[in-house]
């Protein structure tokens, strides 16, 4: 069974929808005794990084999120879940994340020609590194992105894909261990983005950037 | 690899009464009116986004629209915008629930300017769309004015004033549709996209008036980063992966049609 963590921010419909899409058994909850003894886990974070930090804490699925991931229970984060796994968001004057992965979340230049701040649409996606979410993918595909924030890990070895986008080249999807998460949406992204949501739905959380 | 925003395209499905006005013609639909069909063959064809249009809007066509937003939101893997009849934060509520990704709003949020700025804090710049019908009118400042009741009634407000007060409020997308162009297929309104590309910090989508491949090249030039079609899209005047070969060649950056 495969929780998708609801804290209550934001519709979570189309996470689902794509889930069931791909014939897994899915359940939307907020309670933390069902994140921990789900078989895998999505944080599909919407909204704002400090409301979602304060619904985080009040509902004491802070705790259970860094337990769920030092279990080494398959964990994927998705658009602003791929950004509250790192340290430190400049989003909202300065938040403090989740601290599982090192690293910031800076904000897009803004005032660039041609580069509309957020980002509303579909970009490239280039592998970096091997990871079994990739398996079918081919490097360069495209995916649909909603952010005006991007993940920036400390470690390069934390960065599986990047994207370049207002002259930026950021990690779209981050991880170490058991723990990827994605910038873009892969459950509006298309075939391709199914295939990675299967591919999630099949992996152990081995094999990953750390191996 | 150019990192400046693709352009994305956008067919609308206009509906009444929980079926689509005018059917896709381009495939063999058994039910040409049938939204859910029309839906995904725009998405097998490369569409990167769908906009679904209720014209009719009346408070007894919600069920009927919720239940073709839940059966397209099942049906298809891309994002798509709801529009017609979203008043309140409770109604766009619903329209999210069933599983659109966006809404759009239009006579609402002119009577109820409030409405934009909520409906911005309560789900995200990026969740709504304003949808703007202008008309020309020498006597505005920018030329042309606000209509609202789908086209029917002058407001006497300027478009552009109207549009940025819309963007101040953090709204994502402005879509500007031109009384003029809107159906004619003699292109799009140009002076309307650029007036508010030039001046806006939201993403612009051109509506109205589509009709053959350069009208879509002249509103990327005029700063439009969406492109929305009806009629060309519905009687196959143009397939959406020859609109996205065109672009490409014309230097426009836009994503592969065959990943959908």
């Amino acid at each position: 069974m495969i929780a998708i963590v609801d804290y209550g921010a934001g519709n979570l419909t189309s996470v689902r929808l794509a889930l069931e899409r791909i014939a897994a058994r899915v359940a939307v909850t907020s309670e933390p005794a069902a994140i921990l003894a789900a078989e895998r886990v999505i944080f599909p974070g919407v909204g704002a990084i400090g409301a979602a930090m304060a619904r985080l804490k009040a509902a004491g699925l802070d705790g259970a999120l860094r337990e769920t991931v030092a279990r080494g229970t398959p964990f994927l984060g998705i658009c602003l879940g791929a950004q509250i796994v790192f340290e430190h968001s400049e989003e909202d004057g300065g938040v403090a994340g989740l601290g599982l992965l090192p690293g910031t979340v800076p904000a897009f230049p803004r005032g660039l020609p041609g580069a509309k701040i957020p980002q509303i649409g579909w970009n490239q996606v280039t592998f970096r590194l091997p990871h079994p979410l990739f398996e079918g993918i081919a490097s360069g595909a495209e995916f649909y992105f909603v952010h005006g924030y991007y993940p920036a890990p400390a470690d390069p070895a934390h960065v599986l894909a990047e994207t370049d986008y207002a002259g930026r080249t950021f990690a779209s999807v981050a991880g170490q261990d058991n723990l990827a998460v994605t910038q873009f949406h892969p459950e509006r992204s298309g075939r391709v983005g199914l295939k990675l949501l299967e591919n999630f739905a099949r992996w152990d959380g081995k094999g990953g950037a750390a191996c | 690899m150019s990192d400046h925003k693709r352009v994305r395209i956008m067919p609308c499905l206009d509906m009444r009464a929980g079926r689509v006005v005018k059917g896709i013609h381009f495939v063999d639909i058994r039910d040409a009116g049938d939204p859910v069909a029309c839906a995904r063959a725009y998405v097998e064809a490369g569409a990167d986004e769908l906009a679904l249009l209720d014209i009719t809007a009346t408070v007894e066509s919600r069920g009927t629209l919720l239940d073709v937003v839940q059966r397209v939101a099942e049906a298809t893997t891309i994002p798509f915008s709801v529009g017609g009849g979203i008043g309140d934060r409770a109604s766009a509520e619903a329209v999210f629930e069933a599983g659109a990704n966006r809404v759009s709003i239009a006579s609402a949020a002119f009577r109820k300017p409030e409405l934009v700025g909520e409906l911005v804090q309560a789900f995200g710049s990026d969740k709504v769309i304003v949808a703007i019908d202008a008309d020309r009118n020498p006597a505005m400042p920018s030329g042309y004015e606000v209509y609202v009741d789908g086209g029917r009634t002058a407001t006497g407000t300027d478009a552009l004033e109207w549009a940025r007060r819309v963007d101040e409020a953090g709204v994502g997308t402005i879509l500007p549709t031109s009384k003029a162009g809107d159906g004619a297929r003699t292109g799009y309104d140009l002076p309307l996209i650029r007036a508010l590309a030039s001046n806006l910090s939201a993403d612009i989508v051109a509506s109205g008036g589509a009709g053959e491949l350069p009208h879509f090249l002249d509103a990327v030039q005029a700063g439009a980063t969406v492109l929305l079609a009806a009629s060309v899209f519905h009687f196959n005047v143009i397939a959406i992966p020859e609109l996205k070969d065109y672009l490409r060649k014309h230097g426009v950056p836009v994503s592969p049609a065959d990943d959908r």
